[in-house]
């Protein structure tokens, strides 16, 4: 029944069907309304949406030039395209070339340390916008992964004890409100003076980006994870003090699996306030990554630039989309609540 | 009568913001070994007191409960109870629920093989042997309840404590619980003590009917022997003279002679006044 619904909101019926209840004509009513809503309003609306930026930004003179329409954007999403082909195939021609010089060096019976040498050699070509996208993702990706690593058990071990979670609430109340930007030079003189290698396993700036995101994104987990867990029904904790579980087995078996929704719920919301960090941080710490391509475009100052940014910023709101649409996808996944409404 | 089950002058007092509240007082039963023992009387007189004193859930603060000799200091799977939310876990599948206690109880005792034979085993005692992937979501209410009850089984408890099994039924279901619990309890004989609010349901399942009065400190009012020959048949009772009596005699006590003359009537007034039955964390 519920399936049955979603599956016309979706609207997702085979076209076959449709033409048929098209036919019939006594659906037609419900599906012109269906197509309305799920398809013609939300077309509409980023239409309408077209229209007032591109006549509003012709309406903006910046001291770049005029502020981009959407005419613009395209333009200058077609290009960073193609200027990532381009760099793409100079890397290719590089090592193509490398790879010759390398042969030929092999049969002048060159030393061999020399031709590692030329092996051990990278291209050094500026990353375009799509490799600051991938490392924006991969630093993400492993600041979110670490905050949950650390935040999940905080939250279970605070959810089961009182004490322990009057002990911590304080400490959570204050530092969950405060601002990535706070942290960020904090970060990067305790990263410079801890992670000392003379062959260091990540980069500094890596590390920066995603202890920050670190930082700001373990509250959220901690907190819906804590509630999760302390929100367990007294009947099912009675039911293991019946089986006399031991504290191991009743936190797997029944605290953990209870407070999964809420878990994710932190998860979630953990995501998007990483993803929105690490812009920033990026930004500031001029560490490589979408938040750097949008101040080097800034700094740069062509009359292109406002139009990469403008391309950036809807891809940084795309991604966090489909970040957020991932984690929706585990929650539902992973909640033995079926019936919840998950949105 | 040697008795099996002590509860051996029982009194609890929670502490409250309006100071401490005496919920029992000098409680005392002795259930013998298969006997079904039905706890009864009006909302919020400590029926369910009891019965967690008995489970190990809460501990008396004077009095005590003894089984089989020992004494109970906590819960355990000797004393298994069927909650009246049956508190199954909701991520697991009806199998699984069960097995979980099986699992538990039956670690060192049994194969992985009679494990999971005794599962199903127990499951098919409740008729849910055909519904064992689905999960507590998917089943009805009285379904769920047979899922409860067949976990409680599955522990071999010494003593079966049910509170309110059936309460939250509709009559029909409920009608068929009770014949399923008969013939479970004709079958394996447990000692058993049940809350219910459901005259009708004492008379017809109990040995005894332990009616109590109300609270604060709530006692043991007054105790009916249950003289009726097994197996009973609720159509052939209904017209019995016997059955009709002691139904009677329990209706009489709980609308005339359920307050204690230095405990003046009250009205009942919601939860407000009720204890809390659960301890927290």
């Amino acid at each position: 029944m519920i399936s049955a619904i979603r599956r016309q909101q979706a609207f997702n019926l085979p076209v076959f069907e449709r033409i048929l209840d098209y036919l019939a004509g006594d659906r037609l009513t419900r599906i012109a309304g269906n197509f309305g809503r799920v398809v013609l309003v939300p077309v509409l609306a980023v239409g309408v949406f077209l229209l007032l930026w591109s006549v509003g930004a012709k309406n903006v003179q910046t001291s770049l030039g005029q502020l981009p329409g959407p005419a613009a954007v395209w333009d200058q999403t077609v290009s960073l395209y193609q200027e990532h082909k381009a760099e793409r195939d100079k890397e290719a021609e590089f090592y193509e070339r490398m790879d010759e010089r390398i042969e030929k060096a092999v049969a002048a019976g060159q030393p061999e340390d020399r031709i590692q040498r030329m092996r051990d050699r990278q291209y050094t070509g500026k990353p375009t916008f799509f490799d600051q996208i991938f490392t924006s993702l991969y630093t993400v990706a492993a600041g979110f992964l670490l905050a949950s690593l650390i935040a999940i058990p905080i939250g279970i071990v605070s959810g089961m004890s009182r004490t322990l979670y009057g002990a911590l609430n304080p400490l959570i109340q204050l530092f969950k409100p405060v601002s990535p930007l706070a942290w960020l030079p904090l970060v990067t003189m305790v990263v410079s003076a801890l992670y000392v290698s003379d062959d260091p396993m990540f980069d500094k700036s890596f590390l920066n980006s995603a202890l920050t995101v670190t930082l700001c994104c373990i509250w959220p987990t901690v907190i819906n994870t804590t509630v999760g867990v302390s929100s367990v029904d007294k009947d099912l904790i009675n039911v293991s003090r019946v089986l006399r579980l031991s504290w191991f087995t009743k936190t797997m078996k029944i605290v953990l699996p209870s407070s999964v929704p809420m878990i994710f719920t932190g998860l979630r919301l953990s995501l998007g306030i990483g993803w929105m960090v690490l812009i920033a941080a990026e930004m500031l710490a001029q560490n490589p990554g979408l938040g750097k391509f949008v101040w080097d475009e800034f700094q740069n100052g062509s009359s292109n630039s406002l139009a990469r940014i403008m391309v950036a910023v809807l891809v940084i709101g795309f991604i966090g989309y489909l970040l957020d649409r991932g984690m929706l996808s585990l929650q539902r996944h992973f909640n033995w609540d079926k019936n919840a409404v998950l949105r | 009568m040697n008795s099996y089950l002590d509860i051996d002058h029982v009194s609890i007092t929670f502490p409250t913001d309006k100071g401490p509240l005496n919920v029992l007082k000098d409680v005392h039963l002795k259930v013998a070994q298969g006997e079904f023992v039905s706890l009864i009387g009006h909302s919020g007189c400590g029926k369910s007191t009891v019965l967690n004193i008995v489970a190990g859930l809460l501990s008396a603060t004077e009095g005590g409960v003894v089984l089989e000799g020992k004494e109970v200091t906590e819960p355990g799977p000797d004393r298994a109870v069927v909650f009246q939310h049956h508190s199954l876990m909701p991520w697991l599948t009806v199998y699984d629920n069960v097995k979980l206690a099986v699992d538990r109880v039956f670690r060192k005792t049994k194969t992985k093989q009679e494990r999971h034979e005794w599962t199903l085993h127990n499951l098919e005692l409740v008729h849910m042997g055909h519904a064992l992937d689905r999960r507590p979501d998917e089943i009805s209410g009285g379904m769920k309840q047979r899922v409860g009850i067949a976990r409680a089984l599955s522990m071999q408890p010494k003593v079966l404590l049910m509170d309110e099994p059936f309460g939250a039924l509709d009559s029909l279901t409920r009608t068929h619980m009770q014949d399923s619990l008969m013939e479970i309890q004709a079958n394996l004989n447990n000692t058993v003590i049940m809350i219910t609010h459901d005259v009708d349901e004492a008379v017809l399942l109990s040995d005894r009917i332990v009616m109590m009065s109300n609270g604060p400190s709530a006692t043991v009012g007054e105790i009916l022997n249950i003289d009726l020959p097994r197996p009973r048949d609720r159509l052939e009772l209904a017209e019995d003279p016997t059955y009709n009596h002691y139904r009677a005699e329990v209706v009489k006590f709980l609308h005339e002679r359920h307050t204690k003359p230095e405990a003046p009537k009250k009205t009942e007034g919601g939860n407000a006044d009720k204890p809390k039955l659960r301890l927290a964390g």
